[in-house]
């Protein structure tokens, strides 16, 4: 089954309010970026779920490998000094 | 070779038992990626044939108010379909395979909506019943292993539940301010969709053959029996309430099991309409292509309008 006449897949972004980070909430298919807006909002945002909306074609996130994922993310294991709860301090300042 | 591939198996397993959630690009066996298409694409399929006997009321509703509803849930039934097929297309398939699966009869979706919707207290069911029953299989599922379709059912099911309740309210203004003709319409209707309701849940647990290895992978979480009990617990108290009677002369309470001992089920019906020879099957499907086919211009035409223009901005 040829695939060739799909309409493109887009990843939908929504802020809920403002204040508030766009979240990935989803994908869907769309012949080009109004479509995909337009459809983004029909279909997330329903229920007033959303205060902005961002799509993106999905053949354009780069993203890690799931595979090397301990490798990628590893270097960031050992510096547990990067947290505050690493450092002890007197009882009397340990609210700092 | 077999020793890594047995040993991803057990990293696998092991995510899975620790109940960490499986995300697209992980490996996971062909077996579990061939379960959940299939699962995945036939709850599809069901939300948009699901959209089919009901979408024959829009017009048809009683008031404008009834009307916004029906086509507000009828909107929501479509919606819930994206959601799924977008969660089925991370394992790797595309729309165009799944439809075309559905199309030519291969997939299945649920037997369900191969009952015919006959007059209005029927769409009242359908909300109360069926998508009763629904909520009830889907809530589980907003907890299984698979990330995307876990995340799916999590929308699904906060849309859903409007769907019930507006069922009942149809039903409960029919019952307590309708005419006589209108209570025994609901009443009708009521004994014409409690046992496929009951049927949705699936086969009982002894004959159900994807159950234990689906409860192993953290993709099924409830056994059909169990669901099934559960929503008929649940039931006969709105039956209750809504004073309607549910068609089964063997429905008590059992004090011991707290909870209602049922009738047997009439499983040759529920085969017979899965294999093919309900009501409404060869209807539903018919209208599933005719729509497709009628709208490949539609869709056709958006690909083309985009080509043009992009040429036209590189023309520029």
């Amino acid at each position: 089954m040829s695939t060739k006449n799909e309409w493109p897949l887009w990843e939908v972004f929504v802020r809920s309010k403002s204040g508030l980070d766009h979240k990935h909430c989803g994908s869907l298919h769309a012949s080009d970026s109004a479509m995909a807006l337009q459809m983004a909002r029909d279909v997330y945002t329903r229920r007033q779920e959303g205060a902005s909306v961002w799509v993106v074609r999905s053949d354009q996130i780069v993203a890690s490998d799931p595979d090397t994922k301990d490798m990628f993310f590893e270097p960031a294991e050992d510096k547990v000094y990067r947290h505050p709860t690493f450092y002890k301090l007197p009882a009397d300042v340990d609210h700092m | 070779m077999s020793a890594t591939t047995h040993s991803l198996e057990e990293i696998f397993q092991a995510k899975i038992d620790a109940d960490v959630r499986i995300e697209p690009k992980d490996w996971m066996p062909d077996a579990y990626r061939k379960t959940l298409v299939r699962q995945i694409s036939q709850h599809a399929h069901s939300e948009i044939v699901g959209m089919l006997p009901e979408s024959n009321w829009v017009t048809r509703a009683p008031s404008l108010k009834r009307k916004a509803i029906l086509l507000a849930k009828v909107q929501d039934e479509g919606g819930h379909g994206l959601y799924l097929y977008a969660a089925a297309e991370t394992l790797g398939v595309s729309r165009d395979e799944l439809l075309d699966a559905l199309h030519s009869g291969r997939a299945k979706y649920s037997s369900i909506f191969n009952y015919p919707t006959l007059n209005w207290a029927d769409v009242g069911v359908i909300g109360w019943l069926v998508d009763g029953a629904a909520i009830m299989n889907q809530v589980p599922l907003c907890r299984c292993s698979y990330g995307p379709y876990a995340r799916a059912m999590v929308r699904v099911c906060k849309e859903e539940s409007f769907h019930q309740r507006q069922g009942f309210d149809a039903l409960n203004v029919m019952m307590t301010q309708g005419t006589p003709e209108q209570r025994d319409m609901v009443q009708d209707a009521v004994n014409r969709w409690w046992w496929p309701s009951l049927m949705m849940f699936g086969p009982p647990d002894a004959e159900s053959t994807h159950s234990t290895q689906s409860m192993r992978w953290g993709i099924k979480r409830i056994s059909n029996d169990d669901l099934r009990q559960k929503f008929i617990d649940a039931t006969v108290e709105q039956a209750r309430v809504l004073g309607v009677a549910l068609p089964d002369p063997d429905l008590k309470w059992n004090e011991a099991r707290q909870s209602y001992d049922h009738g047997p089920i009439d499983w040759s019906e529920f085969w017979n309409v899965v294999n093919g020879h309900g009501p409404c099957n060869r209807e539903r499907l018919a209208d599933r292509v005719k729509a497709w086919d009628d709208g490949a211009w539609v869709r056709e035409a958006a690909l083309a309008h985009e080509r043009k223009k992009q040429l036209r901005a590189k023309a520029a």
